[in-house]
C-alpha cells in the first residue's frame, strides 16, 4: 500500500512541478508530462519497472478522451466542416502516411511496420496545437480552422487506425492468441469460428449503440433525479468503462466503442454533465500515459543514435511541412494562413504515442525502433513552439498589410447565449434566441423538464449551473451573454456573484421574483434585472382599464405613465433598501423591511400623482381656443394652424 | 457670424439594418466635431418619447437636423411622433412659445425614386422642396430658419453607381459650414435642394 502512494506520490509531484513550468514557457501541458516522466524515469531513476503496467492503465485515458471526442461531435458541426474535414484532413492523413510507410518501405522494413510508422506519423499534436491558438487567438484565423478541421479529422481516423493495427500483426508472433484479442485475456471469442464471431462483433456495436441511445437516458434521468452528484460520476464512469470492457471481450477497440457511445449521446440532454464528469478523470490518466512515457524513453537508445533521431525528426517535420503546404495552395488557403497551417501542424502528436504503444502491445513493431519513433515524436512536438516562433518572426511581417483580413475573421465567431433554468421563463427568452438564429446552451437541472422540452424539439442540457466546471463545458468562455432564470432565489443571487467574480465582462440578465430579490441581484452586480410578474401583471391592468370602457390608446398611455412612475420609484427604494439593510441586517426581519419599503413606494406615487396627470395629460394637447385667430391677426402669411 | 453653431441630428431609420447608404452618413455625422447624433429608434423603440429630454437638446443646439430615408413623401412615424409631442404650444410656438427662434432647421434625406421623378413631370409629380412644405412650415411657424433639403436620389441603386462616396463627402463638407456659420440661409432659401447652393457658392468663390 504504503509503495503505491509512494509512486502515486512522485507521479503527482513531477506533474505539478513541470506542467505549470512548461505552460509558462509556451510548450504546453503535454511536453510539461513527458519532461516530468524523463525527470523522475531515466534521470533521476524515481520509478523503475512498473512504468510499462502503469501505463497499460494511463492508456484508458485516451479511451476517455475518445468518448469526449465523440460527445462533441455533433452532426450538424460536421457537417457544415464537410469540405474541409474530409478535403485537407483525409488528404493530409493519407498523404502523409503514404510516403512515410514508402520511406519506410526503402530503408528496409517490413510492410507492416511500414503501414504502422506511417499512420502515426501522420498524425498532429491536437493538445499543442488547439491550446497554442486559444493562446495566441489565431482559432479564427482562415489558417486555424482549417488546422482545426485537420486535427478534427485525424481524432476521428485513430478509431480506424487503433482498429487496424492488430490486424497488422506478423504472423509468427500471433501464433498464441487468435483475432489478435488480447494476450492470454479474458476473451468471450477466443474459440468461435469466423462467422459466429462476425455475429458478436456486430451485435457488439448494435449493443452500444441501443444502450447509449435508449437505456442511458432513463439510467441517467433515474440516477439525476437522486440529486446526488458523485451517483451520477459514478454511473458515468461504469458506463464507460463497461463499453471498454464489452469491446475487449469481443476483440475490438476499447476506444471504438466508447467513440460511438459518445457520439451515440452527443445529443442527449446529459452531455455537458457527462463531459464534466469524465474531464478530470481523462486529463490525469493522460498525464500519467505522458509522464510514463517520458520515464519510459531510453537514454542510451539516443546516445547511440542521436544523428538518426535528429534527422528524423527534422525529416519527418520538413515532409509534414510540405505536404501541408501544398494542401494550403491547393485549397487556396493563402499568404499567411498558409504557412500558419503548415506550420503548426508539422510535428507528430500525442496519438503517435498511443499508436506506437498500441503496435508494440500488438507485436507490429518492437525493440530499438518503439524507441527511436518515440524519441522522434517527442522530439518533434518539443520543436512546435519554435515552429509558432517562427511564424510570428518570419511570416507574420511578410503579411503586416493584411492585418485587416485577419480581423474580419473574427467576426462571424459570436459566441452562445447561456440561458440557466429553462422553466416557463427562461423558456420564452430561448425560444424568441432561437427563433432569431442565436445559438444557446440551456442548462436545467430537473431532468424530467428538460426531457419535456427536448420532447418539443428546445435543445437543453442537464446540470447543475451554479458549478463553474459545468459552465466551462457549456462554453462560458466564448458566451457572449448570460441569462440566469433558475427557480432557487438564493442560488440565482450566488450564480450571479460567482459570474461577475469570474467573468467580469460577461453581460448577466437575471429574472428575479419580487422586489427584495432585484434589490439583491443588483447588488452582486447583474446588469439587467426584471421582475418575473411585473409586465405580465401590467398587461393584465390595461385590459382591465379597456374592458372598463377606457379608449385602448388612452389605457396604454396610463399604463405607460404607471411604469414610469414606477422606474423612477424603483431607484428611490433601491437607496432605501440599502441603507436599512445595511444598518439594520440582523434587526429588522423580511417581512417589515417589505412593509416598509412598501410605504414608501406608495408616497412616491402620490407626490408623483399631481404632477403625474400633468405629465399624463402631456403631448398631442391642442393648443388653448382662439389661438388661431390670434395669431391670424398677428401675422396673416403664417396662414392658419400650423402647430394646431 | 463666426460663433461656432451646435448641431443637432435627429436620424429615423425603422430599418438601418437594411440600408446600404445610411451607416456610411451617420459615420461621417459622428466624425465632424460639435454635432450630436440621436438616433430616435435606438432611443425609442417604443415610442415612448422623453419630451423633457428632447426639449433641453432643442434648447442645446442652433441647427437642428431631420435625418431619414424618405416614407410617403414625408418623414418615418417617429420623427412626426416626436415633432406631435415635443413642439409643445408654450415650448415652440404660441405667445411665451419662443425657445426655438432664430434656429436653423432642416432635412436630410434619402429617397428611392431618381430625382426625375421628382418633377411635375415625373410620376411624383411634385419636386422635393413642395413635398417636404408641411415641415418648412412648421419650422417657420417656431421661428426658425428653414433650409432647403440636402439629400440622396435614387438611393436603392447609389451602392452599385458609385454615388455614396461623394453624397457622404458632400454631407460632411455640409456639416462643416453649418458648424461654423459659414452657410448664408437667407441665399440658401432661394434653391430648391441645399447641393444646388453648396455648387453654387463654390463656383463664386
Amino acid at each position: 500500500m504504503t509503495g503505491y502512494l509512494l509512486s502515486a506520490f512522485i507521479y503527482l509531484c513531477a506533474a505539478c512541478i513541470a506542467v505549470p513550468v512548461a505552460k509558462r514557457l509556451g510548450l504546453g501541458s503535454v511536453l510539461g508530462y513527458l519532461v516530468a516522466g524523463v525527470v523522475i524515469g531515466p534521470v533521476l531513476g524515481l520509478v523503475g519497472s512498473e512504468t510499462t503496467e502503469i501505463q497499460h492503465f494511463a492508456e484508458f485515458g485516451v479511451v476517455m478522451m475518445l468518448f469526449l471526442v465523440g460527445l462533441e461531435l455533433e452532426p450538424r458541426m460536421l457537417w457544415t466542416m464537410r469540405t474541409r474535414l474530409l478535403g485537407l484532413g483525409g488528404l493530409q492523413v493519407l498523404a502523409t502516411s503514404a510516403l512515410f510507410a514508402g520511406a519506410a518501405l526503402l530503408l528496409g522494413l517490413g510492410w507492416r511496420q511500414a503501414i504502422a510508422i506511417g499512420l502515426l506519423l501522420s498524425l498532429s499534436s491536437t493538445a499543442i496545437v488547439l491550446q497554442t491558438f486559444s493562446e495566441k487567438g489565431l482559432g479564427g484565423t482562415e489558417g486555424g480552422r482549417s488546422a482545426f478541421s485537420v486535427l478534427l479529422f485525424q481524432d476521428i481516423a485513430v478509431i480506424p487506425m487503433l482498429a487496424l493495427i492488430p490486424l497488422l500483426a506478423a504472423p509468427g508472433l500471433l501464433s498464441d492468441s487468435d483475432h489478435g484479442a488480447g494476450h492470454g485475456e479474458l476473451s468471450l471469442v477466443a474459440h468461435l469460428d469466423g462467422w459466429a464471431y462476425a455475429l458478436v462483433v456486430v451485435g457488439a456495436v448494435a449493443a452500444v449503440i441501443g444502450v447509449g441511445h435508449f437505456l442511458s437516458r432513463p439510467l441517467f434521468r433515474f440516477v439525476a433525479e437522486t440529486g446526488l452528484r458523485e451517483a451520477f460520476t459514478a454511473t458515468t464512469l461504469a458506463l464507460v468503462i463497461g463499453i471498454a470492457v464489452l469491446m475487449s471481450l469481443v476483440g475490438l477497440s476499447p476506444a471504438l466503442g466508447t467513440f460511438l457511445a459518445g457520439v451515440v449521446l452527443a445529443t442527449s440532454e446529459f452531455r455537458h454533465e457527462l463531459e464534466t464528469d469524465i474531464e478530470p478523470f481523462k486529463g490525469l490518466l493522460l498525464g500519467l500515459f505522458f509522464i510514463t512515457v517520458g520515464a519510459g524513453i531510453q537514454f542510451p537508445v539516443l546516445q547511440e543514435n542521436l544523428a538518426v533521431v535528429l534527422g528524423l525528426t527534422a525529416g519527418v517535420m520538413l515532409v509534414k511541412g510540405l505536404i501541408l503546404f501544398g494542401l494550403a495552395m491547393l485549397f487556396g488557403i493563402r499568404r499567411s494562413n498558409g504557412w500558419l497551417f503548415a506550420l503548426s501542424l508539422a510535428q507528430a502528436g500525442e496519438f503517435g504515442f498511443v499508436l506506437l504503444s498500441y503496435s508494440q502491445q500488438n507485436h507490429v513493431l518492437e525493440g530499438e525502433l518503439v524507441s527511436v519513433l518515440a524519441l522522434v515524436v517527442a522530439l518533434s512536438m518539443f520543436l512546435t513552439p519554435l515552429l509558432f516562433i517562427l511564424y510570428d518572426a518570419l511570416v507574420m511581417p511578410r503579411y503586416e498589410d493584411n492585418s485587416g483580413q485577419r480581423e474580419a475573421d473574427h467576426i462571424d465567431s459570436r459566441g452562445p447565449v447561456i440561458v440557466a433554468g429553462s422553466g416557463r421563463f427562461g423558456q420564452v427568452v430561448n425560444r424568441l434566441l432561437r427563433a432569431n438564429n442565436i445559438g444557446t446552451v440551456v442548462l436545467d437541472r430537473n431532468p424530467a423538464q428538460v426531457q419535456n422540452l427536448r420532447n418539443v424539439k428546445i435543445p437543453s442540457y442537464f446540470g447543475d449551473a451554479t458549478r463553474p466546471d459545468l459552465l466551462h463545458s457549456a462554453g462560458i468562455e466564448e458566451a457572449s451573454l448570460f441569462v440566469v432564470a433558475i427557480d432557487d432565489r438564493a442560488q440565482a443571487v450566488e450564480l450571479v456573484k460567482h459570474l461577475k467574480h469570474a467573468h467580469p465582462k460577461l453581460p448577466v440578465l437575471v429574472r428575479a421574483f419580487d422586489r427584495l430579490h432585484h434589490y439583491e441581484l443588483e447588488d452582486v452586480g447583474a446588469d439587467f434585472v426584471v421582475y418575473e410578474a411585473y409586465h405580465s401583471a401590467l398587461e393584465m391592468g390595461t385590459e382591465a382599464l379597456r374592458r372598463l370602457g377606457y379608449h385602448p390608446f388612452r389605457a396604454e398611455k396610463l399604463r405607460v405613465a404607471f411604469d414610469e412612475q414606477e422606474r423612477r420609484g424603483r431607484a428611490k427604494l433601491y437607496e432605501a433598501w440599502r441603507e436599512k439593510s445595511e444598518g439594520e441586517k440582523y434587526g429588522t426581519t423580511h417581512t417589515e423591511l417589505y412593509i416598509q419599503l412598501n410605504e414608501t413606494m406608495a408616497q412616491i406615487m402620490r407626490a408623483d400623482r399631481d404632477d403625474g396627470h400633468t405629465r399624463l395629460e402631456r403631448g398631442w394637447t391642442p393648443p388653448p381656443r382662439g389661438y388661431s385667430d390670434k395669431l391670424a391677426d398677428v401675422d396673416p402669411d403664417a396662414g392658419g394652424s400650423g402647430g394646431a | 457670424m463666426s460663433l461656432e453653431k451646435r448641431v443637432l441630428v435627429l436620424f429615423a431609420h425603422p430599418s438601418l439594418e437594411r440600408s446600404e447608404v445610411n451607416h456610411d452618413l451617420l459615420n461621417a455625422t459622428r466624425s465632424v466635431e460639435g454635432v450630436t447624433l440621436i438616433d430616435l429608434y435606438a432611443e425609442y423603440p417604443s415610442f415612448r418619447i422623453d419630451i423633457d429630454c428632447e426639449q433641453q437638446r432643442l434648447r442645446d443646439h442652433d441647427v437642428v437636423v431631420f435625418m431619414f430615408p424618405l416614407y410617403w413623401y414625408s418623414t418615418p412615424a417617429i420623427l412626426k411622433e416626436w415633432q406631435d409631442l415635443v413642439l409643445e404650444y408654450g415650448f415652440a410656438y404660441g405667445h411665451e412659445g419662443t425657445e426655438l427662434q432664430g434656429k436653423w432647421f432642416l432635412c436630410a434625406f434619402t429617397a428611392g425614386g431618381r430625382e426625375s421623378a421628382y418633377r411635375e413631370q415625373g410620376h411624383n409629380h411634385y419636386n422635393i422642396r413642395e413635398l417636404l412644405r408641411p415641415l418648412e412650415q412648421t419650422a417657420t411657424l417656431c421661428g426658425m430658419h428653414y433650409l432647403p433639403p440636402f439629400g440622396l436620389f435614387g438611393a436603392r441603386s447609389a451602392l452599385e453607381e458609385g454615388r455614396v462616396a461623394a453624397h457622404v463627402e458632400g454631407w460632411r463638407r455640409l456639416l462643416g459650414q453649418l458648424r461654423t456659420g459659414e452657410l448664408e440661409p437667407r441665399r440658401a432659401r432661394e434653391f430648391e435642394q441645399l447641393q444646388h447652393y453648396l455648387e453654387q457658392a463654390e463656383v463664386t468663390q
